[in-house]
């Protein structure tokens, strides 16, 4: 019987030289990275006992507050609804006309990515200062800075979902004859949607979330409440103002878990 | 007896970019009600000769005609109305399959429905009965409402006849049908074809790349070897040792 011969592995092969290398490389920028903008993780430990306090303030929610705050955290929610919807109706088309696999011009797909990242680029923070220039205080302002953000947000989620989808179904239904709207709503759709609903919910969370930071600003919601029990120390108003959000995150997750076991 | 072929294939040569030849000057006729098969190793250019007949792919010189007219110069509108008259199999059936096998079926019929009434699902009664008929004639009636996706290979197969058979079709393309089957589907979807070849005068062409099932179907087998015609016979006149021929690689 002979042996069969089994290939040589290389030097750099046998040695992970690619891992290691990648490795060292990662952990050489961290550090750099914390030494050049003067982050000391010391004090992170060393301060700890500041993070502590401020929990045992915090670990008696003042309950009473509870009636007080649920308007205003119905607003927050109605709030991320509306901007977390509007904000989908306009990403549906942009997530397909920047999708690779399905707009083969690179011309009109470069620019609608290009807009794509602008939007993205601009922080949500800085587009509710702007709404709130423009429309006053309330949540009007809160509403379209979400919209948009939102809107950013999903149209990239949405077009890396359409760029994985078999290709099998197009090509049957373009062999049909069918138009390209056509083609869409019948083999990509039923392909992506219950994707597209959880991360429309994801980014409901991330909104419900985020509309809180808005209410710094005067956008609405439960933010003003957020930041009155800060800025008046009143700790246990801000535990409860925590855990009301906590139970409507959860609410949304469970939403999301069903949704899709549903929709797959 | 109608003389004049369904498809004609002139001087017809296909450059991929980068070079490599998929086809190489094809001259033939189809006849209209022929059962055609073609032959050939993986690579050889069967795929690519199928969808240049429905114009999924294009080709880079010469030209196909199909009823005496060149089918070159279609797009848009008259492109899918060619397609439409067209139906195509494919090897992996390409359902949609989290869709409904009477979603699926009825998606054969868009081409007859402006899109806005395709997209809010407005078919008519008539298209409704025609679907079912269509599931009759594969033997799938009772899977109306069942998901794509619950169906075993065979069965998506016959669905994907269904639905072409609601474009009404004149010709049948069938890229490889039956390669993700086992023995005993295989001799069931080649039959439901023949029988809507003999029943309907549908023209089929069939891309195989078993000669025994070539030539237990076929009126009509084609070689390709390297994007070019090596073999051209009429059924009768084939040969064992011509179909060795064109499987060998030199």
């Amino acid at each position: 019987m002979t042996t069969p011969e089994i290939p040589q592995r290389s030097w750099s092969q046998r040695w992970h030289v690619k891992g290691v290398g990648w490795t060292a490389l990662l952990v050489a920028l961290l550090v750099g990275s914390s030494k050049m903008t003067g982050v000391d993780v010391g004090m992170f430990f060393s301060n700890f006992d500041q993070f502590t306090n401020l929990l045992v303030r915090m670990s008696q929610p003042a309950w009473s507050y509870v009636p007080i705050i649920i308007q205003p955290l119905y607003e927050t929610i109605q709030m991320a609804i509306l901007g977390t919807t509007i904000g989908t109706v306009f990403a549906v088309p942009f997530a397909v006309l920047a999708a690779s696999n399905l707009v083969h011009n690179q011309w009109l797909r470069g620019i609608i990515r290009l807009i794509l990242d602008l939007v993205r680029t601009l922080p949500d923070l800085l587009l509710a200062a702007i709404f709130v220039a423009i429309f006053g205080i309330g949540s009007t302002a809160g509403v379209i800075t979400l919209a948009i953000f939102s809107f950013g947000m999903i149209s990239k989620l949405f077009y890396e979902v359409i760029e994985t989808i078999d290709m099998g179904p197009l090509e049957a239904m373009e062999s049909v004859g069918a138009s390209k709207v056509t083609i869409i709503w019948y083999a990509v759709l039923p392909q992506i949607m219950n994707q597209f609903v959880s991360y429309f919910l994801y980014t409901l969370e991330i909104n419900v979330r985020a509309s809180t930071v808005l209410g710094y600003l005067g956008a609405g919601g439960i933010g003003v409440f957020l930041q009155r029990s800060l800025s008046e120390f009143d700790y246990n108003k801000t535990a409860v103002i925590i855990l009301a959000m906590l139970v409507v995150v959860m609410v949304i997750d469970g939403v999301s878990n069903h949704l899709r076991r549903v929709l797959l | 007896m109608d003389q004049q072929p369904i498809i004609s294939f002139k001087n017809v040569n296909k450059i991929y970019n980068n070079g490599t030849v998929g086809l190489k000057d094809i001259n033939f006729d189809i006849p209209r009600g022929e059962f055609l098969v073609v032959v050939g190793l993986s690579g050889a250019g069967k795929s690519t000769l199928l969808r240049t007949i429905n114009r999924m792919h294009e080709i880079s010189s010469g030209e196909i005609t199909i009823e005496d007219e060149p089918i070159s110069s279609y797009k848009g509108q008259s492109l899918r109305l060619l397609r439409r008259k067209i139906g195509m199999i494919f090897q992996d059936f390409n359902l949609i399959k989290r869709s409904t096998v009477q979603r699926n079926v009825l998606s054969g019929r868009v081409s007859y429905y402006p899109t806005w009434k395709s997209v809010l699902n407005l078919f008519s009664a008539a298209d409704k009965d025609r679907a079912i008929r269509a599931l009759e004639r594969v033997n799938l009636t009772e899977k109306l409402y069942t998901r794509a996706d619950e169906l075993s290979g065979g069965q998506q197969q016959r669905v994907a006849i269904a639905r072409t058979l609601m474009q009404d079709p004149k010709v049948i393309l069938a890229d490889e049908p039956v390669a993700s089957l086992d023995p005993l589907t295989t001799q069931t979807v080649m039959d439901i074809l023949k029988r809507l070849n003999q029943e309907d005068g549908i023209t089929v062409i069939v891309n195989l790349h078993s000669v025994a099932l070539a030539r237990q179907y076929a009126d009509r087998i084609v070689g390709l070897r390297a994007g070019a015609v090596v073999y051209d016979k009429e059924i009768a006149d084939v040969t064992e040792a011509d179909l060795t021929k064109i499987y060998q690689t030199a």
